[in-house]
């Protein structure tokens, strides 16, 4: 009795995560697609360098963290690729969607202060856990942005022109 | 006070340094935020309880680091960098380090 009752949860569970999750990781995607357009005007590079000619009005550092988790379907799919090896399909979704979504939420803080570009982008991952022997709280992961947002000087009227 | 992760503010001159500055904070999340991120495990997504705490507490490790280069007299802290360490299941350090400098507009 108790087998079946394990076996009727594990499976709810699985389909719980299988079907939601997929929702959600869909939506999320098109979310990111879409945010993504809207902000691609705004450059981000991981060098330290910026139009020097220009003199820059304003500049500061700019942060921006997510903690994403996996679902219950994906981890199943994780302890079975643990069995053989090989590149786990689940997982790399998970951690794009989480690299994207903190530098999308950097762009736009800086958009928000009219920054022109962002520069020495740094990402850090780590990974969250909860209390140990409980295996439902491993499978989250933070992704952290930052880097220094630089705002130009506004070009005098009169003396603009392209570039 | 102008924080930048780069070597240097730009459009300014430094003038003088002051060394290192740093802060740090331990945070553990509650419980209620436990419960949510369980039930969140299952379907995935983001756990916004997270995001928020972990966003809070770097702020935290950012002002004390501030407040350590303002006690020097620093007017900005350039080439920030962070470090987040798990140190025991359910709390995190988040640590935050920088070199104070003074700088004025060139």
């Amino acid at each position: 009795m108790d087998t079946l009752i394990n076996l009727f949860v594990f499976l709810v569970l699985l389909s719980l995560g299988f079907f939601i999750g997929r929702r959600n990781e869909a939506r999320h995607y098109a979310s990111i697609r879409k945010r993504e357009g809207q902000l691609a005007a705004l450059p981000v590079i991981a060098a330290d360098d910026w139009d020097k000619s220009r003199p820059v009005r304003e500049a500061w550092l700019e942060t921006a963290c997510v903690v994403i988790s996996i679902d219950y379907f994906k981890r199943i799919a994780l302890a079975l690729r643990n069995i053989f090896g090989g590149r786990v399909l689940s997982i790399e979704p998970l951690l794009d969607r989480a690299r994207r979504e903190a530098l999308l939420r950097l762009k736009e803080s800086a958009a928000a202060r009219n920054a022109d570009l962002l520069v020495n982008l740094r990402m850090e991952t780590s990974s969250i856990y909860g209390n140990k022997g409980k295996k439902a709280s491993v499978g989250s992961v933070e992704l952290f942005a930052y880097a220094t947002a630089i705002r130009y000087d506004a070009p005098q009227p009169g003396m603009s022109g392209n570039g | 006070m102008i924080l930048t992760n780069i070597d240097t503010v730009p459009n300014m001159r430094i003038v003088e340094h002051y060394g290192l500055v740093s802060g740090s904070t331990v945070r553990a999340k509650h419980i209620g935020r436990d419960i949510m991120a369980g039930l969140k495990n299952i379907v995935g997504g983001e756990l916004k309880g997270y995001t928020e705490l972990l966003n809070d507490s770097r702020k935290d490790a950012i002002n004390r680091m501030v407040a350590q280069a303002k006690a020097l007299g620093a007017n900005a802290i350039i080439n920030v960098r962070f470090a987040t360490s798990a140190v025991a299941p359910g709390a995190a350090e988040l640590y935050v380090y920088g070199t104070a400098v003074r700088v004025e507009s060139e």
